[in-house]
């Protein structure tokens, strides 16, 4: 249905996303000079309007960056990954990999983790609603049969295993506290909840994350458990298990009979 | 209260319920001193595309509004201007949300934001020809019929023009009511923000509305700069309080229009709670005197006293 006399819409995204480009035929200012700084605008907006929205979405990452070299970050990003759908809290689902492969940000090898984890707690923000697991059910559980039992994960549940401390780095720079420096040499599993409304971020003992995904994807806590066992020959389950009850990252579990 | 004085065509065949009173953009920011005070606004509006998660504190906040007053949905990304067809996976995702908050109102813009699949974040600007007509009266025909009821649409903030327009904005726009029966939405800042950077008059253009089938107007502040000749360039960047100018062509509006719901849009830069209450009982006033003008001129103490 386009016909010469129309400006194609594919052209004027292609003249808002590359700034060397004039802008696109057959748009003009009223007073017949250039539309160029006219154009521009529109050129910012998208530009400006989807860096905020990764800054928004990953506010910890900035801050260990810094405002300017996120926003040059992001922008990269926008140009070369627009949003595939109008819901924002969307955008950013593959900015952790990008960040690992920015060479300018190799600096700080934990950045791509962060980002995921900024990227998680997002997600969880967002999940469905549901009610954890009540701790007398959980108290109620015949433990020789967990080998066989199954769980069904909240929806808000989602870990994070990184070779650097990230969930230290992200509490130092969510807390208003004096900085304290953080030692990075050391590596930290994490876990996102948001039983109710609040976001709880806390770290899982090593082999926790793996624990975690295979009961995600249904399988035995005996199979958890030998996944854990795998990443760390001295996985914590008492710790793992704790920390998840706690945190309400189950809804419910179900015994073999 | 504002119900009579409203023209015959709205009063009759409203597509919307929102009431003829001052509302603000909601900002969850706001959501403490909101259950604070005495939350006197008319009504909240919100962008339905921040509320598509499937939980959380987006939702549990929005029932709490929605449970004590009027609700209005904006939707910013269904590109009713864009030439290729709808996304039907976000129309649904909107028609969802809709039935779950049942609004007073559903608006769009007159503007397009997805293209091959990316989504651009910006309202776009559609040439006002025959061709782009098509798409908006089919794409807004669409919208109405999944969601069962008449929308508002939007005039937009432009920067600039295209050659191969036929239509003047205006025109344009009462073609896409005549053809879908839907309802208008009367940006009053970006009239201003597009008569100067196109310069036309604001004012002819708040003349010729056609007012009967607008049922919210938005207000809002815009960024100033110039362009490579120094000629003024307004940016709609809702980022500030309503200018004096804006005021002006409001109150020029509403005696065209009669009281109608007035939103007060503020995302960026977003203010103190405070701020923007002051700014929505700025606009509360003006609806007000407008309503005792026309109580006034229908009196009948006058009819009386002329008859």
């Amino acid at each position: 249905m386009t016909t010469s006399a129309d400006v194609d819409q594919s052209a004027f995204v292609r003249a808002l996303l590359d700034p060397e480009l004039p802008p696109p035929n057959g748009v003009e200012a009223s007073h017949g000079f250039a539309p160029e700084r006219r154009f521009a605008i529109y050129r910012n907006n998208v530009c400006v309007g989807l860096v905020d929205a990764l800054a928004e979405r990953f506010p910890i990452c900035l801050q260990l960056v810094g405002d300017e070299f996120f926003r040059a970050m992001a922008q990269c990003y926008v140009r070369e990954r627009l949003p595939r759908t109008p819901m924002l809290f969307e955008y950013g689902d593959a900015f952790a990999t990008f960040v690992s492969d920015f060479e300018p940000a190799r600096a700080l090898p934990y950045l791509p983790d962060v980002a995921r984890l900024e990227y998680a707690v997002g997600q969880a923000y967002h999940a469905a609603d549901a009610a954890p697991l009540p701790l007398e059910l959980i108290r109620a559980l015949p433990l020789d049969r967990l080998e066989s039992a199954t769980a069904v994960l909240h929806p808000s549940t989602h870990v994070v295993a990184s070779a650097y401390p990230i969930v230290s780095i992200w509490r130092r720079h969510m807390s208003d506290d004096e900085m304290t420096p953080v030692e990075l040499e050391h590596s930290e599993e994490a876990l996102v909840t948001r039983p109710e409304l609040a976001i709880n971020v806390s770290t899982l003992p090593c082999g926790g994350s793996a624990f975690v995904d295979v009961l995600r994807n249904g399988r035995t806590f005996g199979e958890a458990m030998n996944a854990a066992t795998a990443v760390a020959a001295d996985f914590k389950l008492t710790d793992c298990l704790r920390e998840l009850i706690l945190t309400g990252a189950f809804v419910a579990l179900s015994v073999a009979q | 209260m504002g119900a009579h004085s409203a023209p015959e065509h709205s009063r009759e065949r409203a597509a919307s319920s929102l009431p003829a009173r001052a509302g603000v953009g909601f900002k969850s920011a706001h959501f403490a001193d909101i259950e604070a005070s005495a939350r006197d606004v008319g009504f909240f509006e919100i962008h339905a595309e921040n509320y598509m998660g499937a939980g959380g504190n987006p939702h549990a906040q929005l029932m709490r509004l929605r449970r004590d007053s009027p609700l209005s949905i904006h939707g910013v990304g269904l590109s009713v201007g864009g030439a290729e067809p709808l996304d039907r996976a976000h129309l649904r995702r909107v028609k969802s949300l809709v039935e779950q908050y049942d609004p007073a109102a559903f608006s769009e813009h007159l503007a397009w934001s997805t293209q091959g699949a990316r989504f651009l974040n910006d309202l776009l600007p559609v040439p006002y020809n025959a061709t782009a007509l098509a798409h908006v009266v089919a794409h807004v025909d669409e919208i109405q019929e999944a969601l069962g009821r008449p929308i508002l649409l939007e005039n937009p903030a432009a920067y600039l023009r295209f050659r191969s327009s036929q239509y003047l904005e205006i025109d344009f726009l009462r073609e896409v009511v005549r053809r879908t029966d839907c309802r208008l939405l009367l940006d009053v800042t970006n009239v201003y923000v597009s008569a100067t950077n196109l310069a036309y008059s604001a004012e002819d253009y708040i003349d010729a509305f056609p007012m009967s089938y607008v049922e919210e107007i938005h207000l809002a502040g815009y960024a100033e700069d110039v362009d490579e000749v120094g000629a003024p360039l307004l940016i709609d960047a809702h980022c500030a309080p309503v200018p004096d100018a804006v005021w002006r062509l409001y109150d020029r509006a509403l005696a065209r229009c009669g009281p109608v719901a007035t939103l007060i849009e503020w995302d960026n830069d977003v203010p103190p709670w405070r701020t923007l209450l002051t700014q929505a009982t700025q606009a509360e006033a003006f609806l007000e005197r407008r309503r005792a003008v026309e109580d006034g001129l229908k009196s009948e103490a006058l009819h009386d006293d002329l008859g």
